[in-house]
């Protein structure tokens, strides 16, 4: 990443560190190397996914025992919560991370930045608005316009495909291809069962704008299994509580890929065409890991697509000065050295320039000479004056008149 | 390859168990490649009846590799060595053809009889850890991975994969001919994954741009239209196969002996040492030998394999080669493996070779050749991955680009390779090849390695040392009649 890039990226994540303290996460960090069985165990990163993960023989690997370059921040999160923090009732936590995939087309970075938070523990779909609104929150402080919310529910998802009464090897390799976003694979699927087809065409056609949907569905498919039942209630609470707050969103039960291990709610944020983050509800992946019957939620925002959605901050010219020699003798130089050093000191930025450049993106600059009677001359950029200045504490004083 | 520079067309033929069916097909459908077949001793060959047609002969395993990295433009391979590239590199330029109806066996998934694990539904319910030894390592991480296996490690080895279990691998992952076949070895076949049968096989890049429709044309008739065996064809689950088997009660101590060339000179130094040992001798191929000690158990395996297994505590002791110990040290350089003494036979040296046409005498000079932009990148050949690495590596060579072989390294250089760095006994082959030496990285002989927990360990210590006594003794006893006929020699 470039200056330009870091600048936006140090804004995401210092709004996102801003709005998570706010909302009482704390911020945690995972290691860049971890073991591979962490993330091979059903549940929780799909076969696709696996198969993009760097993943090699540590200098001490003649056990066979692989690492990999952490490919999601969500697993290893769980993993730091399960060793350390599992005595608390509930934990919030959030982080920063990069995550690493094989990427073939040449066209997407290799390592791809994560904000991330997540909430353990805690009682059903309250945690799950309050990440929902975590994340709008991120979304709409950063200025990024025309964001949209769509939401799915993973327990649905699975309920409405235990219908189809495949084999066990069947329906795994029909969640790979959902969670690969292959939903057509779904439709293809043949069901003896009208009412099954009814639903699933009803589902996969239409897209919710609110809690009426869902209530719609539950009155037009009374037959409809148990466990698709009490999904779609589970679904009913967070949409009712979404309305009732005002935010809007859509439903559609396709927007959900990539992870296996969701069992409740999951959503996605999309602006400018792009998926800028998602996450959901993933109550089995705790207990999966050993670490106790403990539900959670979170989700993570997509730093490089949120980069490139980013409008830049208006220019108002850097704050700090840009310390010039007049002529480039040692005398000089030990000036603008010292004079710059006493500016750092009184909290400015100061950049000694050793080119001799015209054109400078600071507001203020300053002039210095060897004379004993008028060492400095500083020049005000944004209101085009300049005036002689013999010490150090007027210039401070000018600078912070403004 | 002068073909190439003339627009010509490369094949890649195979050695092994695919040469002499491949070559009565090459036969059949006239390619001209004479001199293909069982007696073969030469690698490169010219077609009598195409022109711009040249082959050379490699080892099956490297055909899937050279043909994707574009060094050749078809080949013939088993699809278990197809799949094996193409599970890793699925979106990679090597592309199957059709299969050519004809091959035998299937690749299978397999455990001890005598260990747990008896079908694969268990497997994927089973919260320990898996482990899977196979010559097929991306194979064998694909199917732990489809199945859903929580908890998995697998250990590539170099052969002998059926011998591993149940003591030292719960599955393993390897060709068999038959279910009945691999019964026979006291192995429970859980599932098939593909059949294995021979492919012709292409590049992508010279399938888009080259003309190779003449002798595609050729193969026409012989080219199946059933369907193509691949990873991703339903797993064959083999239910309810029970088998009689020996039992192997655990020993207390374990030894590794070594197969292929080693076996014979091992073989000879052991009976020297006064260890009996039933079904270890010159030409006997049997797994698992008996010897009179009742708490010393043994296994055949590969000698590339030895030091892995001894490093994560399946052997004890191992006789293996200097070479394939070096080889495991750099890789991993904190291994609990350690030389306890040399036997002397088996000496090898480990050479840097490159053709004789090379206007260097030297590392040093190939250093600065390579300096000078001569090469983009150096390419070398070598079965010894890790000391090729940290060889080029020490003597500052660079851009350099390693090409993992399965031996006969020789075959690649001048054309696909500029270095070989690779063993040689006499030298011959390196002369026959117009190859020159530039430097002996290190001299290597047979030797014996131990595991150090093994050695530190009061429940093993002893046994050990009465065992490496024994084998001090043989060795001394061999020294001692050498010295005698020396002297004898002398007057």
């Amino acid at each position: 990443m470039l200056a330009g890039d870091m600048l936006r990226f140090r804004r995401i994540e210092d709004t996102f560190r801003t709005c998570c303290r706010n909302w009482g996460y704390q911020e945690v960090r995972t290691p860049t190397l971890e073991y591979l069985y962490l993330f091979t165990a059903t549940g929780t990163l799909t076969p696709g996914m696996l198969s993009k993960v760097y993943s090699f023989l540590d200098w001490d690997g003649w056990s066979g025992e692989r690492v990999v370059l952490r490919p999601d921040g969500t697993i290893p999160v769980a993993r730091l919560y399960i060793d350390n923090l599992s005595s608390q009732e509930s934990t919030r936590l959030f982080y920063v991370t990069n995550i690493f995939a094989f990427e073939g087309t040449g066209k997407k970075n290799r390592e791809r930045w994560q904000c991330g938070a997540e909430f353990f523990g805690g009682a059903k779909f309250a945690p799950d608005v309050e990440i929902i609104l975590l994340a709008e929150d991120v979304i709409r402080k950063l200025g990024i316009k025309n964001g949209k919310l769509q939401l799915s529910h993973a327990g649905l998802v699975k309920a409405l495909l235990k219908e189809f009464k495949l084999s066990p090897a069947e329906e795994a390799r029909m969640t790979d291809r959902i969670l690969e976003g292959d939903w057509e694979a779904l439709t293809r699927a043949k069901t003896t069962n009208p009412e099954q087809e009814r639903l699933t065409t009803a589902l996969l056609g239409l897209k919710g704008k609110s809690s009426s949907f869902l209530r719609n569905v539950r009155a037009s498919f009374p037959k409809a299994s148990p466990d698709f039942k009490s999904s779609l209630e589970d679904f009913l609470s967070i949409t009712t509580l979404l309305d009732k707050l005002g935010c809007s969103y859509e439903i559609d039960i396709a927007a959900m890929h990539g992870f296996e291990y969701y069992t409740g709610i999951c959503f996605q944020f999309a602006a400018g065409g792009e998926k800028i983050g998602g996450g959901g509800r993933y109550d089995k992946l705790v207990p999966l890991m050993n670490g106790g019957d403990v539900p959670a939620c979170g989700f993570a925002l997509y730093l490089d697509s949120m980069m490139r959605l980013l409008t830049p901050e208006k220019k108002k010219g850097k704050s700090g000065m840009l310390v010039k020699g007049k002529e480039f003798t040692p005398e000089i130089v030990e000036k603008c050295f010292a004079v710059a050093e006493s500016l750092r000191d009184a909290g400015y930025p100061a950049e000694i320039d050793f080119t001799g450049r015209g054109e400078s993106d600071y507001r203020w600059v300053l002039s210095v000479s060897g004379k004993e009677t008028a060492p400095f001359v500083l020049k005000d950029c944004v209101r085009r004056r300049q005036r002689r200045i013999t010490s150090v504490a007027k210039i401070l004083e000018v600078a912070s008149e403004g | 390859m002068k073909d190439d520079q003339a627009g010509g067309i490369k094949f890649a033929l195979p050695k092994g168990r695919f040469l002499s069916p491949t070559a009565s097909l090459i036969s059949e459908i006239g390619l001209g490649f004479e001199g293909y077949g069982d007696e073969t001793k030469q690698y490169r060959l010219h077609s009598a009846r195409f022109a711009n047609l040249a082959a050379k002969i490699l080892q099956e395993k490297d055909i899937p590799i050279e043909v994707a990295v574009g060094n050749y433009d078809l080949g013939v391979c088993g699809s278990d060595w197809i799949e094996e590239y193409l599970v890793k590199y699925p979106a990679g330029p090597l592309i199957k053809i059709a299969s050519l109806n004809y091959g035998e066996g299937d690749i299978h998934v397999v455990a001890s009889a005598q260990g747990r694990i008896t079908s694969l539904n268990a497997l994927s319910a089973r919260k320990d850890d898996c482990r899977v030894v196979s010559e097929y390592p991306n194979l064998s991480e694909a199917f732990a991975l489809s199945l859903r296996m929580r908890r998995f490690r697998i250990f590539p080895v170099w052969g002998a994969a059926e011998v591993y279990p149940p003591e030292n691998a719960d599955l393993a992952v390897l060709w068999g001919r038959s279910r009945a076949h691999l019964a026979a070895q006291g192995l429970i076949p859980l599932g098939e994954l593909f059949p294995v049968s021979a492919y012709l096989v292409a590049n992508r890049e010279s399938l888009e741009s080259k003309d190779l429709s003449q002798i595609l044309t050729c193969f026409d008739s012989k080219l199946s239209t059933g369907p193509q065996t691949s990873m991703e064809h339903e797993l064959v689950i083999c239910k309810d196969f029970k088998i009689a088997c020996p039992s192997w009660p655990t020993k207390e101590i374990n030894l590794a002996l070594p197969d292929g060339h080693q076996q014979a000179p091992a073989a000879q130094f052991l009976k020297q040492t006064g260890l009996t040992l039933q079904g270890y001798s010159d030409g006997e191929v049997h797994r698992r030998p008996c010897a009179d000690l009742d708490w010393l158990g043994i296994k055949v395996i590969r000698p590339q394999d030895m030091p892995l297994q001894v490093a994560n505590g399946n052997f004890d002791l191992a006789i293996t080669g200097e070479d394939w110990l070096r080889e495991h040290l750099c890789r991993f350089p904190s291994s609990p493996v350690k030389k306890l003494f040399g036997l002397g036979f088996g000496t090898v040296k480990i050479v840097a070779a490159v053709s004789r046409e090379m206007p260097v005498n030297n590392i040093d000079e190939l250093r600065s050749l390579v300096q000078s932009g001569g090469f983009t990148p150096l390419k070398v050949a070598s079965e010894y991955t890790n000391i090729a690495d940290r060889y080029i590596r020490e003597n500052r060579i660079n851009p350099y680009k390693l090409i993992p072989t399965w031996g006969a390294s020789e075959a690649f250089l001048p054309e696909d390779a500029d270095m070989l760095i690779d063993n040689t006994q006499t030298g011959k082959t390196l002369e026959q090849h117009k190859l020159k030496v530039l430097d002996v990285l290190f001299q290597s002989s047979a030797c014996v390695i131990a595991n150090k927990d093994s050695l530190a360990s009061s429940r093993k210590r002893d046994r050990i040392k009465f065992l490496t006594k024994k084998l001090r003794a043989g060795l001394k006893q061999i020294e001692n009649q050498n010295a005698r006929g020396k002297n004898t020699g002398q007057k």
